[in-house]
């Protein structure tokens, strides 16, 4: 394609969500970003970048961005923040983290962090010592499907799926909102599934764009997935209808499997599920026809009710009894090509870490926020005690649920910082900000995920950082300096060590400007399993365990098994909250492309709903969850059929409470604040967050009373 | 040769990449939009159907805002482009009130701006932003006047819907239903 001379163009992968798409910025000589074109060789998005991709470019020219280091300061007595040189506020966090690494040991600094940026800050934690490392986005998002399917397949999932939608004969879909999710590739091949006339089942109690797209949409009371799951594959074993050969070769367990889900009848599952008898088994007829072309998809924000992992674990099985994983239109063999480390010295071994704080958790292979958080408020129980928080990149308040606690445990930390591009929420409570550039304004590390074919992808500054911002390297690199690492840091600039890496894989810097993507041929083998091909899983046995005897000797549910749970009380609904197609959780409200096109959520209610409750549309409301707690702000009700009348739904990631937030602060509400139960996953840790239930108030509740 | 665009309904999700893509393209002050989309529920919980689809200026071939122009600054083009000459326009605004897709908006610069199909890129060989950027390939842009074009194929073999035909229109913007 020609393009206009005018621009220049500089090769990125979005930072927008975690898809990590491959673009490419037009940029003109005033330093302005004109548009973000998705780079048409990358397999991650094929040309084609998302809403929130495209309006990347809010990022950079967000007026309400952080612009100066801040520190927190007194002034007559009132909390407040100072601006500050990066030489004060680099000075006053490497001298807290010495302090807390001489009095409690390195260990005691966490590194709580989502993104890019993350990765610098992770190699300056464990030169410095600590392993105290953690993500929302494992145990509050796809933490327990990894699990599930680590049991079965010996395999995790990972990002991106390697679901074969562009192949698939049937799509199932249990909550997944592919579509209102823009994960791109997968938005992308579903369309492709559409054209190729695939089938679409999809399990949801809320009547999703890809409900809408489906042949079959089954309305699932919420919290039964599970039986849902296990009656299938009770007529998908009784009527004979799964792969023999392959789950004869590679499964173990079968026999075990069959006399379990012999109980769970699709009329058991009525019960339960209010799906009728004779569609269950229609769509077990359905999925088996198509295999092992047919992906029970494992979703991705998973944590909802506690039994995630073996839900996940329920999904995993199914799919296997259909033989879909390793086979074309189900799962493909996924391959990456691993980017050679920049050499440094060996990192020293810390005495404790993220593993120990979640020992309680046999399978968790990640660090646990929560229980990272719980970590930092003084117990004298506890065995690894958390005095320092560096939150890079995520918005802990708007992601973690039970802010109470996260309050207490920030109020007992000795020192906190945070880096952000924008004045989140959680940095109103740090002791030292500091502002990053955006992703357009910066290197980071190159990207290399697993797909069908190897692929990276380079990331270039297309301008300058804008007001005093910094990139996560510089920032990752002053600290280890003054910390005494600089060993860990030896190069000036982080193109040294892109450059060094690139070459190293037989490519230059030079060449990935001009590309931007380059793709690998695969090594690993054929995508797909060959018929009666050897094949070995990662899994204990070697083989698809449909039975885990790992979870028996750990006291866990071998199969899993259905167990009811909490339904809201008469007044009450169940809050259910997802994802906008135009936004990715709280951090892209305030960019000024993306709020133009969605400013504010909107609480999804049943017309017989808004009968009850003497509701009308675009009227403001207030919740109040079971346990009290009442919305900051009101959100507009949306009375639509695209809901059940026993939930109501919301977007996630609005309501921001942060003024500095100018176009976010107000907008909706949160439904993070409104989660304040939550059913822990005893496999990993994972915060299900899907139980909690709200009565709605028409009237503006008093902010006085104190009770 | 006559410009058509072609937006299949089955796979739009609705995500409004359309929306930013037109306005990162052309500059569309944030704020004001060429393209929007547009959603319409029917039937009652369970049996419920969506349809999802991206709207902008129809390009009319019996186009009122033309008609009605004082100046000359809406016109169409040979190949059935509508477009405003923004020095020509006085924004007096009677092609907006004209307009039954309300597919018109007053710049903030005094003229009146619509969807220009991406005359710009199409003179360099290039497809509309908004189609060049959909996730879902739900769009399609091509010459009707082509019986070989994928325009002309998928409206002869799939089932089609224009906007507004009552108002006698004869939109070149076609929804596969």
């Amino acid at each position: 394609m020609k393009l206009k001379k005018t621009y220049a163009l500089t090769p990125t992968y979005c930072e927008v969500c975690f898809w990590k798409c491959a673009a490419w910025v037009h940029s003109d000589d005033q330093g302005n970003i004109q548009k973000i074109i998705g780079n048409d060789n990358d397999p991650h998005c094929n040309g084609r970048l998302c809403p929130r991709g495209t309006g990347g470019v809010g990022m950079y020219s967000d007026k309400d961005r952080l612009k100066k280091p801040l520190i927190r300061t007194t002034v007559d007595g009132t909390d407040t923040f100072k601006e500050a040189s990066w030489e004060e506020a680099l000075d006053l966090v490497a001298q807290k983290m010495q302090e807390i690494k001489d009095t409690h040991g390195p260990e005691s600094m966490a590194l709580l962090k989502h993104g890019s940026p993350g990765s610098h800050l992770e190699h300056l934690f464990k030169a410095y010592g600590s392993d105290t490392i953690g993500e929302p986005a494992y145990a509050q998002c796809r933490g327990p499907r990894e699990t599930g399917f680590g049991l079965t397949y010996g395999s995790w999932v990972g990002s991106p799926e390697p679901t074969d939608i562009r192949d698939t004969k049937c799509l199932v879909l249990i909550g997944a909102h592919i579509g209102e999710n823009m994960h791109n590739t997968q938005v992308q091949e579903m369309s492709d599934a559409i054209d190729n006339g695939a089938s679409i089942i999809t399990v949801d109690p809320r009547f999703s764009t890809a409900a809408s797209k489906s042949q079959h949409w089954l309305a699932i009371k919420p919290s039964t997935d599970i039986a849902l799951l296990l009656s299938w594959m009770h007529v998908i074993i009784q009527e004979d209808l799964y792969n023999k050969e392959y789950v004869k070769q590679y499964g173990l367990g079968f026999d075990a499997l069959k006399d379990h889900v012999k109980k769970y009848t699709p009329e058991w599952a009525y019960g339960i599920t209010t799906i009728k008898p004779a569609e269950i088994r229609k769509t077990a007829r359905i999925m088996a026809a198509a295999a092992p072309s047919t992906i029970i998809h494992p979703g991705r924000h998973v944590t909802w009710y506690g039994d995630d992992s073996q839900r996940s674990r329920a999904i995993a099985i199914l799919n296997g009894l259909l033989g879909s994983w390793g086979n074309r239109g189900g799962f493909f063999f996924k391959e990456k090509i691993s980017v050679p480390k920049f050499p440094h010295p060996a990192y020293p071994h810390p005495k404790w870490g993220w593993h120990d704080i979640g020992e309680n958790y046999p399978y968790a292979e990640m660090g646990i926020t929560n229980e990272m958080i719980k970590a930092s408020i003084p117990d004298e129980n506890n065995k690894y005690p958390i005095k320092g928080w560096f939150v890079a990149g995520t918005n802990l308040v708007n992601t973690i649920p039970q802010k109470d606690i996260i309050e207490k445990a920030i109020e007992s930390l000795d020192f906190m910082v945070v880096m952000d591009t924008m004045p989140m929420e959680i940095t109103g409570y740090a002791d030292v900000i500091l502002p990053e550039c955006t992703y357009l304004e910066r290197y980071d590390g190159i990207r290399s995920a697993p797909n069908r074919e190897p692929s990276i992808a380079l990331r270039a500054p297309a301008v300058k950082p804008k007001y005093d911002s910094q990139p996560a390297w510089w920032i990752s690199k002053q600290l280890g300096n003054r910390l005494g690492l600089a060993d860990y840091f030896p190069y000036e600039d982080f193109e040294e060590v892109i450059a060094w890496q690139l070459k190293e894989m037989g490519t230059s810097l030079e060449e990935m400007k001009k590309i931007g993507v380059k793709n690998f041929k695969r090594k690993s083998g054929d995508l797909y399993l060959k018929k009666g091909q050897a094949y070995e899983f990662g899994t204990p046995s070697g083989k698809i365990e449909f039975y885990s005897e790992d979870l028996a000797s750990k006291g866990f549910d071998p199969m899993p098994v259905y167990t009811p749970h909490d339904t809201p009380d008469s007044g009450f609904y169940r809050l259910n909250y997802g994802r906008s197609p135009m936004h990715t959780f709280s951090r892209t409200i305030n960019n000024p492309n993306l709020s133009d096109l969605t400013d504010e959520n909107k609480l999804w209610v049943n017309p017989k709903v808004a009968r009850i409750e003497d509701l009308k549309n675009d009227q403001e409301v207030w919740l109040e969850n079971q346990d009290g707690v009442i919305s900051s702000f009101p959100i507009k009700v949306r009375i639509t059929e695209r809901i059940r009348w026993d939930s109501v739904y919301m977007y996630h990631g609005f309501g921001h409470n942060n003024k500095k937030l100018t176009r976010a602060h107000g907008k909706g509400a949160s439904d993070t604040e409104l989660i304040t139960k939550i059913q822990i996953d005893p496999l990993m840790g994972g915060t299900g967050m899907r139980g909690n239930f709200v009565k709605i108030l028409i009237d503006e509740p008093s902010k006085d009373i104190v009770l | 040769m006559k410009y058509a665009m072609v937006i299949d309904t089955l796979k739009c999700v609705g995500c409004s990449d359309c929306v930013v893509a037109c306005q990162t393209e052309n500059d569309v002050p944030v704020g004001y939009c060429r393209d929007w989309v547009t959603e319409s529920v029917s039937g009652t919980y369970p049996s419920v159907e969506l349809e999802l689809k991206s709207e902008r200026c129809n390009h009319c071939e019996n186009a009122p805002c033309v008609r009605c122009c004082p100046t000359g600054a809406s016109h169409q083009t040979d190949e059935g482009i509508v477009l405003v000459t923004a020095d020509e326009c006085i924004g007096c605004g009677a092609c907006i009130a004209s307009c039954p897709y309300d597919a018109r908006y007053q710049h903030p610069d005094g003229y009146v701006d619509k969807c220009t199909f991406c005359a710009h890129r199409l003179k360099e060989g290039q497809l509309p932003a908004c189609v060049s950027v959909c996730p879902t390939k739900c769009m399609y842009f091509g010459d009707l006047d082509d019986p070989t074009s994928l325009v002309s194929k998928l409206l002869k073999a799939r089932k089609h819907k224009v906007l507004a035909p009552e108002a006698g229109t004869k939109p070149n913007v076609y929804y596969l239903i």
